[in-house]
This record gives structure tokens, C-alpha cells and sequence, in this order.
């Protein structure tokens, strides 16, 4: 019974947590290389709309999550550009990338509004779940090939980054920029190449949650994951294989905020999966900062060549 | 001596400077027509007072700023070098006056980064027994799986220069390599040179030390004002000679006070902190600084130094133990409080004493902006301020004189003066100074010392931290040593001899005396 409920909350944190996961993945490898994009909400949602457009029009769901992800990553080469080229405030920049991104997706989305996906990813079928051994079954029984893939991808990125040549070039990147131009990395092609990985992550994010996780489009479907992805980030220390712990015990939480609410003030519950974070932050900036890890030494801090001190 | 001179005359040219020209904006010259030769084998000094432009010159040679004019000739070729890829591609390797590391990643990682020929997988591990095997043929020690934040600037330079040799460098340039080693530290690096001379790599060598002119250079350019004064062998000219040379002027060295009275203005009892990383840096310190005293601190960067300063200014925080200023008590007050009382901070880290985006006069007034005359309730009175940094720029002799540019135009020394130009206008009973004169040319030193002085004769108790024991034996009434966090040893004298200094030396390395 205990073990059921646990697996139940599991299972629909597997499915939540997803697309915070895809979007937290792209985010770190962004801020490794030392740009900070706050657009992650606006990516989101037009790799939401995008892929649901297509997938729409096409009936190939999977048509639409490549799109979703191809325009998401296009559409986060703006804040690239202004960031890194114009060397603009990130801030400033990444806010700006999300009113856009969630005011065009509003904007063309209103006539799909309450529009429903005929055809779209489902979740594994009941034969492959049954094929499973003890538990499993209902461990995944809400997940699709996506949560798999983004699992995966975690592993893959955290290998990537830590363990391969470009992947040391991508962290010093965002350490320190000059030490690397010196010697003779391109740290504008570096940061430009991780923007767009961060861009196609998120719109990936997206497209999960419009395609495979509540196939219908309505706007703001979603519902300040980004921002959530923000602070998840943080949360994982910059590190692709703490993120899924974060992103699921985010989904656990939106899962018992709701099933809950016969026990518990539903107001409280549902402001939790937004207190969690901050009390999170605190401690996790707190301890970033004893210890000197985490927080990549030069993020946020656009780079020029030859300017000092 | 003319067997010093024909062997470098006849030895070939490896690099000829032609006429680089490099202009900034506003309007700084930073290089005007600078030419000389630099000869294969060679270890070959550039010396030039701050913001002569030593460094500007060997950021082109390196590929970070394209010049205005002239040409650069390696081996008889001309070369163009646009960025530092090609620079790495032609040999060349260089060293920076602040270190260009990493300090989150390891000794390897940092070796490696940026080359395209190591492994896809694993390039760290990988490349650790070439790392080892460079290490161990040019005496460089270092474990190549240390984080470098572990290491100590002695350490951090040796990495820098296997950077460099790990790409297979053979023109090696090091911009002020010396100012932040011990003397045995910058021995090891004289040796490490002598070995690359051998194997017929060229060094270019930035200092202000001229002994170390003398010691290491085989030959010296000396630049003033962004020209060429003029290239000779150090082993015919004396120090004297190069010291005018490299400023256009007599250097007069200054003497300090000999007498004291015995107020005390700083007394530290029993003082305890912790290092940046939960590590205990000060235990049990007790210290105490007279009116009027200069009191010399020795010892090897890192032995809680640092910590020291930061405790008395409000900076760390006090675990254990009680500071007095005066009668009064300023334990874990606030900085801002402390300084109100009338201490004055030079500190180690210029980025830390300076906000580079604000321009000088902000920056001059960032003690002061809060109280009359500057500070008109609400408003700030630009008008008094812009007067008064003026008055301070022309009386610290802040070059360029301009009042309005970004600090971080300003060279290394030009910073320092803008902080000594505020500290030492508030009138403190007590200075802190770590380090204060690292990285300045000799006129420089000697400015700053007349201002330490100056200081000192107006009653103010002075803490002087500093690697640089010639320093320290020059300026202080007192010296202590540390060592692990506490304070092994202490000596007052008025003047003191050769004895003294070896005696220093072995405690700074935790032989007690
Ligand atoms: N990026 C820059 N922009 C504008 N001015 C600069 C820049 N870099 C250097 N300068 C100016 O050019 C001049 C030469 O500076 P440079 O750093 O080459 O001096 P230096 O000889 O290395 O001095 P130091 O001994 O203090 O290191 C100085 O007046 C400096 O203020
Ligand atoms: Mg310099």
C-alpha cells in the first residue's frame, strides 16, 4: 500500500518533472559556458506552440517535438546574439527573449486555444509495462520514450561535460573567458553553440508538455516551468546528473499539492513547489559560497577581449 | 665583458620589433614606434616604469590587440598575429601579469585547455604523464591533479609556464614573473630559464626588479612613455645607471623614522579566524603597534597574512580573542565603522580596493562620499569632488591625469596610487598595507614608501605586510614573522644587517631562531 503510493508519486513526478528536466539540462550547459538566459519560460512556450502546430497539422507527434526543438533553439540564438555579440545585459535580455517568446505563442495560439492533439505520444503501452519486472511497471505507467530519452540525456551530458575535451573547453568558458581566449579558444562560438543546445532543450521542454504530457494547447500551459528550470539549475550545482533528483522532487511535489488537498489548506500545498525553491536557494547559495564551488566563476559577465580588471 | 657582448651579438635574431605603434582612446600612446631585437637563446628584460607599456607591447606580440602600425619579424620572416591561436601556432607562449587560470580545475585541465591534438576522452588523465615527464625535465613541481586553487602563486606560475612549454613554446614571454614569489621561489624560476636558454628557446622578460636584470637578462630594453630608451647588456651598465635609465630621473631612496613613542595604537589579543575554506588561518595572535611604528610582517604568502589584514579592517570575522584600536574596542565591528576610526586598508587584491567600471574620482571618493564636504544631505557635490580628486591626482601623481576614465584603464601602479591616494587622505592612526608596493616600477616603490613615511611621521601606526623582505628590512622599526597562522618570531632593531636577514629568511620557512 505504502509502496503503491510511492510509486504512484514517483510515476507522475517521472512524467512532471520531464520537462523541467530538459529545460534545466539545457540551462546548465548554458550558464557552464557563462551566459545567464532567463528566457527559458519564452523557448518553452514556442517550442510548445510550434510543436503542437505541426504535429497538429501533420498527425506525426514526433514531427513536432523535432520542430519544437529546432525552433527552440533558433529563437534562443536572439538572446545569443544580444548577449553575446552586443554584449548586453543577460538579464535584461533573457527577460525580454520570454515576454516575446510567451506573447507570440499567446498572440498565434489564440486560435488553437482548447484545440485537442489527436495524435499524440503516448505513454508506454500495457503490454511493454507488464514486461517489466516487480514495480516497474508502475513506476512508468505515465512515462513515455521522452522521459527515457531525457534520463538518458542527463547521463550522456553529464559524461559530455566532465569527462571529453570540449567539455572542459565549455566549463572554462564560463570560469574564466580571457584565460581561455589566450589560449586560443573561439569562446564566442563556445557560447553561441551552448545558447542554442539551451534553446533546443527548452523548446524540447515544450513540445513534451504540449505534445506527450497534456496534448491540447491552451496558453500559458507552462505555467512558469522556466522559471522553475532557473532555479533547478542552481539547485543541481551546475551538475547534468543532480538535475533529475530536482526536477522529480519538483513533480513529487505538484503531484502531492494535489492529492493531498483533503488533508491540507490546498493554498499552502500549492504554494509549495514555489517555497521549496526559495528555502533551497538559500541553502544551496549559502553553501556555493563556503565552499567555492557551483557558480561558474565568470557568469553573467559578458566577455571583450583585452578589457581587464 | 666584451666577451659578453660579442657572444650576444653574434648570436641570431629570433624576433624584431618594428616600429609598433598602439594608441587607445581616448588618447594614450601606449606604444609609439617601439623597435629592438630580441636574440635566439637569450633571456631578454624589458624594463619600463608603469604604463610604459611593456605589457600592451606583448599582448600584440601575443595576438590579444592588433597594433596601429609596424611589423613583428620572427626569424626573418614577417609575421601577422591576430589572435593567440596563431601566436601559439608560431611558438610563442606567454605568461600573464595576472595569471590566466582556472582555479575550479585541475593542474592538467588547465594545461591542456584549449588544445585541439589531445584525446576526445578523458584529456585530462590522459595527458598527465607528459605533464610529468615537462615537470620533472625544467624543474617545474607541480601535481598535475591539484585544483589550482590550492596552490600557491609560486605553483600557479609554474603552471603557466608548462602552459606554455606543453604547447612547445620556443619564445616564452613573462610579464612580472618575480613580484609575487619568495626570493627561493624566484630562484627556482632563474633556474627553469637557465634550462630553457640551454635548449635555445628566447625569454622576454618583464621586471622592475633591476638586480634581477642583472642576475637573469642577458640582454635589456628599456622603454619609458611607450618608446624605446634604449637596448644595451645589463652586464655594462650599473644599477644606478638602469634605474635612471628606466625613469628619465634620480631615484632618491628615503629613510624612515627611527624614533617611537609608546602609545599604542593596535594591540590584537589572543585573535583567532578561520581561512576561506573552514580551515583555521589565525590562532591565538597577539600583536601590537605603536604611534608612529612601522611594524614589518614577514612571511610566505598564505600563512594567514591576509587573514591578518582582513581581521583588523572588519573584513573576517573574529572567532576568538579582542582588538583594540586605541583604547577602544573594534572586534567584528563593521568595515565601514573601523574605518571611521581611522584605519586605513591597502589591500593585496587591487580589484578589491577599486570598482574598475567607476572612473578615478568616484573611486577616490569612495570613503568619503558619504560625509561633508561631498555629501550635501541627499546629493553628492560633484564640483568639491571633482576639485578634490584633481588636488589628489596631481599630489599622488596618478598618470594619466585625468579624473574621469575608468580605473581599469589605469596600469597596475597607477591603481595602487589611486588606493594609497585614498587611504592615506583620511588621516588614519592606523595603516594596514598588504603588499603595497608589488608590481611597481623603482620610482614608484619609492613614492609609495615616501608615503608610507610620510604617514608614519604624522603619527599614524603602520602594519606592513609584504613578501618582498628587502621591503620590510628597508621600511620597519619591527618585523614579525608568521608561520601557520601565528606569529614565530620578532625582532626590533634600527638597523639591520645581512645576520638579520638570513635569520628572517629561515623563519618565514618555519625554522624557528
Ligand atoms: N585596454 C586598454 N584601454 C585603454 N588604455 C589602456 C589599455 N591597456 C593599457 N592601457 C594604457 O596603456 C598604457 C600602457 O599600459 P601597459 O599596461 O602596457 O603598461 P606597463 O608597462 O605594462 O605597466 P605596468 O608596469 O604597470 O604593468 C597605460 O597608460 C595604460 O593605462
Ligand atoms: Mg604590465
Amino acid at each position: 500500500m505504502v509502496l503503491e503510493l510511492i510509486l504512484g508519486t514517483l510515476n507522475r513526478a517521472l512524467a512532471y518533472g520531464t520537462p523541467l528536466l530538459l529545460a534545466t539540462l539545457g540551462e546548465i550547459y548554458v550558464e557552464r559556458a557563462g551566459v545567464l538566459n532567463l528566457g527559458i519560460e519564452g523557448m518553452m512556450m514556442i517550442g510548445a506552440f510550434s510543436s503542437f502546430v505541426v504535429a497538429y497539422a501533420t498527425s506525426n507527434p514526433w514531427l513536432g517535438i523535432v520542430v519544437g526543438a529546432i525552433v527552440g533553439g533558433l529563437f534562443s540564438l536572439i538572446h545569443a546574439f544580444s548577449s553575446i555579440t552586443l554584449r548586453a545585459n543577460q538579464t535584461v535580455s533573457g527577460l525580454a527573449l520570454t515576454m516575446l517568446g510567451t506573447g507570440i505563442a499567446e498572440t498565434l495560439g489564440r486560435s488553437w486555444e482548447g484545440k485537442v492533439l489527436t495524435s499524440p505520444i503516448k505513454s508506454f503501452s500495457g503490454d511493454f509495462l507488464s514486461s517489466l519486472p516487480g514495480g516497474l511497471d508502475l513506476l512508468f505507467k505515465d512515462s513515455n520514450l521522452l522521459v527515457v530519452v531525457s534520463i538518458i540525456l542527463a547521463l550522456v551530458m553529464w559524461f559530455f561535460l566532465f569527462k571529453t575535451k570540449p567539455g572542459l573547453f565549455l566549463r572554462s568558458c564560463g570560469e574564466n573567458p580571457s584565460a581561455c581566449d589566450a589560449l586560443g579558444i573561439n569562446v564566442w562560438k563556445v557560447r553561441y553553440l551552448a545558447v542554442l543546445w539551451g534553446g533546443i532543450m527548452a523548446g524540447l521542454g515544450g513540445a513534451y508538455i504540449s505534445i506527450a504530457y497534456r496534448p491540447t494547447w491552451s496558453s500559458g500551459m507552462t505555467q512558469g516551468m522556466g522559471w522553475l528550470a532557473v532555479a533547478l539549475t542552481i539547485f543541481s550545482f551546475w551538475n547534468p546528473i543532480y538535475a533529475p533528483l530536482g526536477a522529480y522532487l519538483f513533480g513529487a511535489l505538484f503531484h502531492l499539492a494535489f492529492r493531498l488537498q483533503v488533508f491540507v489548506a490546498p493554498e499552502f500545498l500549492n504554494s509549495l513547489p514555489y517555497l521549496f525553491p526559495v528555502i533551497a536557494l538559500v541553502f544551496v547559495s549559502r553553501l556555493a559560497f563556503r565552499k567555492k564551488i557551483g557558480v561558474p566563476g565568470s557568469l553573467g559577465k559578458p566577455y571583450e577581449r583585452g578589457k581587464s580588471g | 665583458m666584451l666577451d659578453a657582448e660579442n657572444s650576444w651579438e653574434q648570436k641570431p635574431v629570433e624576433v624584431a620589433f618594428r616600429s609598433i605603434t598602439k594608441r587607445f582612446p581616448p588618447d594614450i600612446l601606449a606604444n609609439d614606434r617601439v623597435s629592438f631585437e630580441v636574440k635566439k637563446g637569450t633571456v631578454h628584460a624589458l624594463l619600463g616604469e608603469n604604463g610604459a607599456g611593456k605589457t600592451t607591447l606583448m599582448n600584440i606580440f601575443y595576438g590579444l590587440f592588433s597594433p596601429d602600425g609596424g611589423e613583428i619579424i620572427i626569424q626573418g620572416k614577417p609575421v601577422k598575429i591576430s589572435s593567440p591561436r596563431e601566436a601559439i601556432n608560431l611558438g610563442i607562449g606567454m605568461v600573464h601579469q595576472h595569471f590566466k587560470l582556472i582555479p575550479t580545475h585541475t593542474v592538467a585541465e588547465n594545461i591542456i585547455l584549449g588544445l585541439m591534438s589531445t584525446s576526445f576522452f578523458f584529456p585530462a588523465e590522459k595527458s598527465e604523464a607528459e605533464i610529468r615527464a615537462l615537470s620533472e625535465k625544467y624543474g617545474l613541481k607541480v601535481d598535475p591533479r591539484a585544483r589550482v586553487w590550492q596552490l600557491s602563486a609560486g605553483e600557479k606560475q609554474k603552471v603557466e609556464i608548462l602552459k606554455a612549454l606543453y604547447r612547445k613554446a620556443s619564445i616564452l614571454i613573462l610579464d612580472e614573473p618575480t613580484s609575487v614569489l619568495t626570493p627561493q621561489e624566484a630562484e627556482e624560476l632563474f633556474a627553469t630559464l637557465r634550462a630553457m636558454k640551454e635548449e635555445g628557446k628566447t625569454c622576454i622578460f618583464i621586471t622592475h626588479k633591476l638586480n634581477e636584470v642583472k642576475e637573469i637578462a642577458d640582454a635589456v630594453t628599456v622603454m619609458r612613455k611607450g618608446r624605446v630608451v634604449s637596448t644595451i647588456l645589463p652586464s655594462q651598465v650599473s644599477l644606478e645607471e638602469l634605474a635612471r635609465m628606466t625613469v628619465g630621473k634620480e631615484v632618491v631612496s628615503v629613510v624612515p623614522r627611527k624614533t617611537l613613542s609608546n602609545r599604542i595604537v593596535l594591540q590584537l589579543q589572543d585573535v583567532s579566524a578561520m581561512g576561506d575554506r573552514d580551515f583555521p588561518a589565525l590562532l591565538n595572535l597577539s600583536l601590537s603597534v605603536r604611534e608612529g611604528e612601522i611594524v614589518g610582517v614577514a612571511g610566505i604568502a598564505g600563512n594567514g597574512q591576509k587573514e591578518l589584514a582582513e581581521v583588523i579592517v572588519g573584513l573576517r570575522e573574529v572567532t576568538g580573542g579582542r582588538i583594540f584600536l586605541e583604547d577602544k574596542e573594534i572586534t567584528n565591528l563593521l568595515p565601514r565603522d573601523i574605518a571611521s576610526l581611522g584605519v586605513a586598508y591597502i589591500p593585496e587584491e587591487r580589484n578589491l580596493g577599486l570598482v574598475g567600471e567607476m572612473s578615478v574620482a568616484e573611486n577616490l571618493l569612495l570613503r568619503g562620499y558619504y560625509q561633508p564636504p561631498f555629501s550635501q544631505g541627499f546629493w553628492v557635490d560633484w564640483e568639491k569632488a571633482e576639485a578634490y580628486s584633481e588636488k589628489l591626482i596631481s599630489h599622488y601623481q596618478i598618470n594619466p591625469p585625468l579624473s574621469d576614465i575608468p580605473v581599469r584603464l589605469l596600469s597596475g601602479g597607477n591603481r595602487q596610487r589611486v588606493i594609497i591616494a585614498r587611504e592615506l587622505e583620511q588621516k588614519p592612526k592606523l595603516v594596514v598595507a598588504s603588499n603595497p608596493t608589488a608590481g611597481l616600477d623603482v620610482s614608484g616603490v619609492e613614492a609609495i614608501h615616501k608615503l608610507l613615511i610620510q604617514a608614519q611621521e604624522k603619527g599614524a601606526g603602520i602594519l606592513l605586510i609584504s613578501g618582498d623582505l628587502d621591503e620590510l628590512l628597508k621600511l620597519s622599526n619591527r618585523i614579525v614573522i608568521m608561520f601557520k597562522g601565528e606569529i614565530v618570531g620578532e625582532k626590533e632593531k634600527e638597523h639591520w644587517t645581512e645576520e638579520d636577514r638570513r635569520e628572517i629568511g629561515l623563519g618565514m620557512g618555519g625554522v624557528k631562531g
